[in-house]
């Protein structure tokens, strides 16, 4: 599979996106994101202040997964330069931004990663990497990366959709499950994920089909009976994510027909409690190329921080603490059941 | 299309919550009885979700096979736990019927054949 751009799809464009959500909502009368919010007292979305620099360091992957919201893969080349990653080192050195989250396509292919890892650490701030796990094993490269990681106490974060090969393999590719169980292992054999160790791993879960995840609780046990049973595996804490209907899981959902159903249901299910807590309320998103976003996937539908504090270079905690966050329709997806963030379930 | 010649219309599962228009206060009771049977208690919310799959395979309700084949999916099961839950009501269905042919058994000696 090659990405939406590759492919010349229509789906690569962010405005082609906004408008199919927009004319679904439309059609099937669904409020809008911002008059439900003004229903229970939250409009307009404040943040809560900017406690975690989510940092995107390009689109740059060695997967392509079907439902990939940066619509990332091997031929995506946009990644970030040292520069940017200079200024976001300094955006992080700023009180109060207590979290590096370090995300991609597949981070760890960015040349300057390794640099960028070992100069956050000297700021004595948490660190965040989302490793898709089968960039462990693409190559000599990379196989001492577990090591890295151990070293400067990266709190790992891996996405496996499913404890069994089927509906894994499905959604990102064939192989990529037992290349995974077998990351999994390397990571387990140098502690992470074992009691005592102090060496974080977390596993992300997100429905491989047009469904809301369930209870985040339950679905953790049983990957840690399946996984261990099955497989050896051990790790920390799930993450239950809700797939957004953008990008490659948005071309799924128009794909499968189940686009208008996915939406109603993300309305439907609307929770006020979860709305109080969505991860936009206390993380900045960067781009590759220095742009400042509310959320991720506020990122990839192109909708910036506009004016003042628009770049990182500019980074201004006050100014940006005080902002309006962006929303659209996609936004219902955080909102749904349990909630979604990239830490999991939030009500 | 196939829907639009049957009384069944998938689009009529989501108006379930419309059954209480002329008759609000049974149709409370019944939705908080409901709610209150599929909540985490000796069983899991997942196995009674499973449970329900089983049982709408065997009143024949399209509607809940929908609703219970997504809801399945969302709490986690596999395909294999939903199957074997499937076949659990099939079984019952298939024995509930060859039970009685005890009874035809009785019969069948009661004519001394």
């Amino acid at each position: 599979m090659k990405s939406l751009l590759a492919r010349g799809s229509e789906l690569a464009s962010s405005k082609e996106q906004l408008k199919i959500l927009t004319e679904v909502s439309e059609k099937l009368a669904l409020p809008s994101f911002s008059d439900k919010l003004k229903e229970v007292g939250l409009y307009p979305m404040l943040p809560t202040g900017v406690n975690i620099l989510q940092v995107n360091l390009g689109k740059l992957c060695n997967q392509t997964c079907r439902h990939c919201h940066v619509d990332a893969g091997p031929d995506r080349k946009e990644i970030m330069n040292k520069e940017t990653m200079q200024e976001c080192l300094v955006a992080l050195a700023t009180p109060g931004v207590n979290t590096l989250d370090i995300t991609g396509g597949a981070p760890e292919m960015n040349p300057n990663f390794r640099w960028f890892v070992e100069e956050a650490s000297k700021l004595g701030k948490k660190i965040m990497i989302r490793c898709n796990l089968t960039i462990l094993l693409a190559g000599e490269k990379y196989k001492d990366l577990p090591e890295f990681f151990a070293k400067h106490r990266l709190e790992v974060v891996s996405s496996l959709p499913y404890f069994q090969k089927r509906r894994t393999d499905s959604q990102r590719g064939e192989g990529v499950f037992d290349r995974s169980i077998e990351a999994l292992r390397k990571l387990n054999s140098i502690g992470y994920g074992v009691p005592g160790s102090g060496l974080v791993l977390n596993l992300v879960y997100n429905p491989v089909g047009a469904f809301l995840t369930g209870g985040q609780s339950t679905l953790e046990n049983d990957f840690k009976k399946e996984l261990k049973q099955a497989h050896g595996v051990q790790f920390n804490s799930l993450f239950a994510i809700t797939n957004m209907p953008i990008s490659r899981f948005l071309e799924s959902l128009l794909e499968s027909g189940n686009i208008d159903a996915y939406l109603e249901k993300l309305v439907t299910s609307f929770n006020p409690v979860a709305a109080t807590s969505v991860m936009c309320r206390n993380t900045l998103s960067v781009g590759w190329d220095g742009s400042l976003f509310d959320c991720d996937f506020n990122q990839m539908l192109d909708m910036r921080i506009e004016g003042k504090a628009g770049k990182i270079s500019e980074f201004n905690k006050s100014v940006l603490d005080s902002r309006e966050i962006l929303l659209h329709q996609h936004c219902y997806g955080c909102t749904a059941g349990s909630g979604s963030s990239c830490g999991g379930s939030i009500a | 299309m196939a829907q639009e010649t049957t009384y069944y219309k998938p689009e009529d599962l989501k108006k379930f919550g419309n059954i209480g228009e002329f008759g609000p206060d049974l149709a409370k009771k019944f939705f908080d009885y409901y709610g209150a049977v599929f909540a985490d208690g000796a069983l899991s919310a997942k196995e009674k979700s499973l449970i329900a799959l089983a049982v709408s395979h065997v009143v024949q309700c399209p509607y809940c096979i929908d609703a219970y084949t997504t809801d399945t999916l969302e709490k986690g099961a596999t395909e294999e736990q939903m199957w074997e839950a499937i076949h659990v009501g099939a079984a019952i269905r298939g024995g509930a019927s060859l039970v009685h042919s005890v009874q035809a058994l009785n019969k069948v000696k009661e004519l001394g054949v």
